[in-house]
């Protein structure tokens, strides 16, 4: 059996954070793909079935919310995890997040070493959970 | 039948005067008949003498008789007459005058009956009018007390001179417990309550815009009341001759809204020291970094370091001032606990009020609260409402509740149609509007200001849709308000007697009794010699003022009199050394008591006992009793100096007082205190009306000289 990468969407405006998270997930042993609006994130998640989403939540077009409701909406993307990054840090903020159906809700400025290991343990989850 | 002395006198004069003119008529007859006649007219009386006699004998009765016939008919007739009208007028005016006697007699009688039933009748109308008028002024003082312990904020009013008409709940709370040495009451000086110059002050102030003719002449100040910060605005109000008449004072606790401020001042000053270090160091490196890219491999990997280790540092700073002031950036101040559950009904009637569309509420817990400004949530949820009713033609609606890590969530739900949540971020970011309303925050302020969020939600196999508000949990508030409950237990907050009382000076000893205030008190002890050791366990006091017992306001504090209780008084009392390990001791709570009573004249039953116990812990305590003290075991002596006892119970039950809780410090205290207010007009009756003439009769009672 051929063992096949796992996958992780990055969807974040801001290239500076993207280029370093691509950049360690990348070493971290991930196929690694970018969005830089909601739209974007929805044509990927739709075309490219990441199983990882890391998602800002301002972004441009559609939110991160309501990209992560329109997620949550459709019964074949229940097994893909959401990962929320925003700078975004107050209760009521992630109570939202979290309550739209997110699995992870990190506040900017986070350690990068402690995010990769949350996402290796997500997707060590079995599927479906 | 009476037969008066005067019936008997008249009678006599009646006798004698027919006697007298039988004697006269005999002389005359000797005088002018002829000898020999003379002769035959004393033999013929000599024979008729027996007859004579009885002749004599039925005219003197015949007369008596007449005379009792006459006497029953007008003087005696006219006397009951006097007297059933003097019965009439002074205690039982439904009866009617009897009517007896000669026909005159009996005519006036009945004018008088006539008289009686029309001014019978005219009183009862002249009741039944002053009863609804009472009643009247009885229900609108309910109302008023009703509002003044329904307002959040703390009300208080005085006259002129600073003395307190009247004073909310709330003020109360503001200023101290009521039910310990709290010196806030009606008839007390304000100056005594808040900072005595910046009252001063304010009032300075307030005089100074009167002269000047400012159109609202208003003030305030800042002051501390124990713990609490509060804010104090001042505004005077007028007598209808455009006289200065009183103050207002409203009384806010800012305590919380400048702990706030303080927090945001603080997380801005760790933010600003807290990151420049780091910031300065991570920018030195890397701007190393980019202008040198040759450098050495190790000088390099050095830089690369420092950037990564003070990012970290920032990191941490960041994370931990906004975790120390995470209060700082929470709503505004302006926020009050609410039931959801009552939060949810007033939306239900707005919605159906203002747009006409209908909302059901499901079961909802009463112990879930939230802390919101309710009347900009309300708007909130109507708004968003009305936007879905009018853009999607929804007319019902439903709203539920629950809690949710730490939130309240409120949702919205409609059948059917479903909005975007782009149509939600624009309805988000425009000015609320509904109706005729037109609110220029918007949906995002009012949540922003709230720490609260809202977005759509769907469950499609069952077409529901809604929105979902999440709002920060509220306390529960515990504090029932003081509500009046009856006219009988009206909490006597204020009074406006005070108004037209007229401060009084000169000598304390001339002025009434009915005018004075009064600190009726009474302790329990340890047993009944202070001298050989005794001590206080229990003081409880209330005040008169202007003649009324202020149940209202009222002291009563245990002691712990650091030995054993006596069996004897245990008994009286019920009072167990041990139960009082807690309480302070007297060195703490006379200061207090001697706040309580300040400016006013003792009472107490059996003064010279309680004195006693008071005066030998003065020094103790560092105060000094020396206001004038009345004795209404004396004074029930002064008034009813014919009786033996004048213990309170006795006393009690004499003037018709109903004694409950006797034995505990208050309960004897508040006995004593009706006890005196009955003992004011009987002393009053007895030319006893000023504090120096009831002084000076207490002194000259026997009793007096009784000693502890």
């Amino acid at each position: 059996m051929i063992e096949t990468k796992r996958k992780v969407l990055v969807a974040d405006d801001e290239p500076n954070i993207v280029t370093a998270l691509e950049f360690l997930l990348r070493r971290a042993g991930y196929d690694v793909r970018a969005a830089g609006n909601g739209d974007e994130t929805l044509a990927l998640v739709e075309n490219w079935q990441p199983d990882v989403v890391l998602m800002d939540i301002m972004m441009p077009v559609k939110s991160g919310y309501e990209v992560c409701q329109r997620m949550r909406s459709r019964a074949e993307w229940n097994h893909i995890k959401i990962v929320m990054v925003s700078a975004k840090g107050r209760e009521a903020e992630v109570n939202k997040g979290l309550s739209l159906g997110a699995d992870l809700y990190v506040t900017k400025p986070f350690s990068t070493q402690e995010l990769i290991e949350q996402i290796n343990g997500l997707v060590a989850e079995p599927r479906g959970a | 039948m009476r037969f008066t002395r005067e019936f008997w006198i008249w009678l006599a004069l009646f006798w004698l005067g027919t006697l007298a003119i039988i004697a006269a008529s005999f002389l005359l007859i000797a005088i002018v008949v002829e000898s020999s006649d003379r002769a035959a007219l004393a033999r013929m009386l000599d024979e008729n003498a027996v007859v004579l006699a009885y002749g004599a004998a039925i005219l003197l009765v015949g007369c008596g008789a007449f005379l009792h016939w006459v006497f029953l008919r007008y003087p005696l007739a006219v006397r009951q007459l006097a007297d059933s009208t003097r019965v009439l007028l002074a205690a039982n005016p439904d009866r009617q005058v009897a009517s007896s006697g000669a026909p005159e007699v009996v005519e006036l009688a009945a004018v008088i009956n006539q008289l009686s039933g029309r001014i019978r009748q005219s009183e009862r109308e002249f009741e039944t009018r002053s009863r609804d008028a009472r009643a009247h002024v009885e229900e609108e003082r309910d109302r008023f007390a009703a509002l003044m312990s329904e307002l959040s904020q703390g009300v208080l009013v005085s006259n002129p001179d600073g003395r307190v008409l009247l004073y909310n709940p709330r003020a109360a709370t503001l200023l101290g417990d009521t039910r310990s040495a709290s010196p806030l009451g009606l008839g007390r000086s304000v100056f005594a309550l808040l900072d005595r110059d910046q009252v001063a002050h304010a009032l300075d102030k307030i005089h100074q815009q009167f002269a000047r003719d400012v159109e609202r002449p208003q003030t305030g100040f800042v002051t501390s009341a124990g713990d609490t910060l509060l804010r104090v605005q001042v505004a005077p109000f007028l007598s209808g001759a455009g006289d200065l008449a009183g103050l207002v004072f409203t009384l806010d606790d800012i305590g919380a809204l400048v702990g706030r401020e303080d927090q945001r001042l603080k997380l801005l000053q760790a933010l600003a020291t807290g990151v420049r270090a780091p910031v300065a160091n991570a920018r030195a490196a890397a701007e190393s970094l980019a202008a040198f890219p040759d450098m050495e491999p190790d000088e390099r990997a050095r830089f690369v370091g420092i950037v990564a280790a003070e990012a970290r540092v920032l990191t941490e700073r960041l994370n931990a001032a906004l975790a120390d002031y995470a209060d700082a950036l929470k709503g505004s101040l302006t926020l009050e606990d609410m039931r959801v559950a009552d939060l949810l009904s007033v939306t239900q009637r707005r919605l159906a009020g203002v747009t006409g569309v209908g909302a059901d509420v499901d079961e909802i817990d009463r112990d879930l609260w939230v802390r919101v400004d309710s009347f900009a949530i309300v708007q909130a949820i109507v708004s968003l409402a009305t936007r879905v009713a009018g853009d999607y033609g929804i007319r019902n609606f439903r709203l539920r509740a629950s809690e949710s890590r730490g939130f309240a969530t409120i949702d919205l739900l409609w059948l059917g149609t479903v909005v975007g949540a782009d149509a939600l971020m624009l309805w988000e970011n425009e000015p609320m509007r509904f109706g005729k309303e037109e609110s220029p925050l918007t949906l995002k302020d009012v949540l922003d200001r709230h720490g609260g969020e809202v977005w759509t939600q769907s469950d499609r196999p069952r077409h529901t849709e809604w929105f979902r508000f999440l709002l920060p949990l509220g306390e529960p508030v515990t504090t029932a308000l003081t509500r009046p409950a009856s006219i009988a237990h009206r909490p006597e907050y204020y009074d406006f007697d005070l108004f037209e009382r007229i401060e009084t000076r000169g000598e304390l000893a001339d002025r009434r009794l009915a005018e004075l205030s009064y600190t009726v008190f009474d302790t329990e002890t340890t047993g009944l010699e202070p001298s050989a050791g005794d001590e206080i366990v229990s003081i409880g006091a209330v005040r008169i003022v202007n003649g009324r017992l202020l149940k209202q306001e009222v002291f009563e504090q245990m002691v712990n009199p650091r030995r054993a209780i006596g069996s004897e008084a245990r008994r009286v009392h019920g009072i167990d050394a041990l139960a009082l390990e807690a309480e302070p001791g007297i060195e703490v709570v006379l200061p207090r008591f001697h706040r309580f009573c300040e400016d006013t004249v003792l009472v107490a039953h059996n003064a010279a006992f309680d004195m006693r116990f008071l005066e030998l812990k003065e020094p103790a305590a560092g105060v000094r009793f020396a206001q004038p003290v009345l004795d209404t075991l004396l004074l029930s002596a002064v008034v009813h100096a014919s009786m033996d006892n004048h213990d309170l119970d006795t006393i009690a039950a004499r003037l018709g007082v109903r004694v409950i809780g006797r034995h505990t410090a208050l309960g004897d205290a508040l006995v004593t205190g009706e006890v005196f207010l009955r003992l004011v007009p009987l002393l009053a009756e007895r030319g006893i009306e000023t504090l120096g003439q009831a002084l000076e009769a207490s002194r000259a009672t026997y009793l007096a000289r009784l000693q502890y």
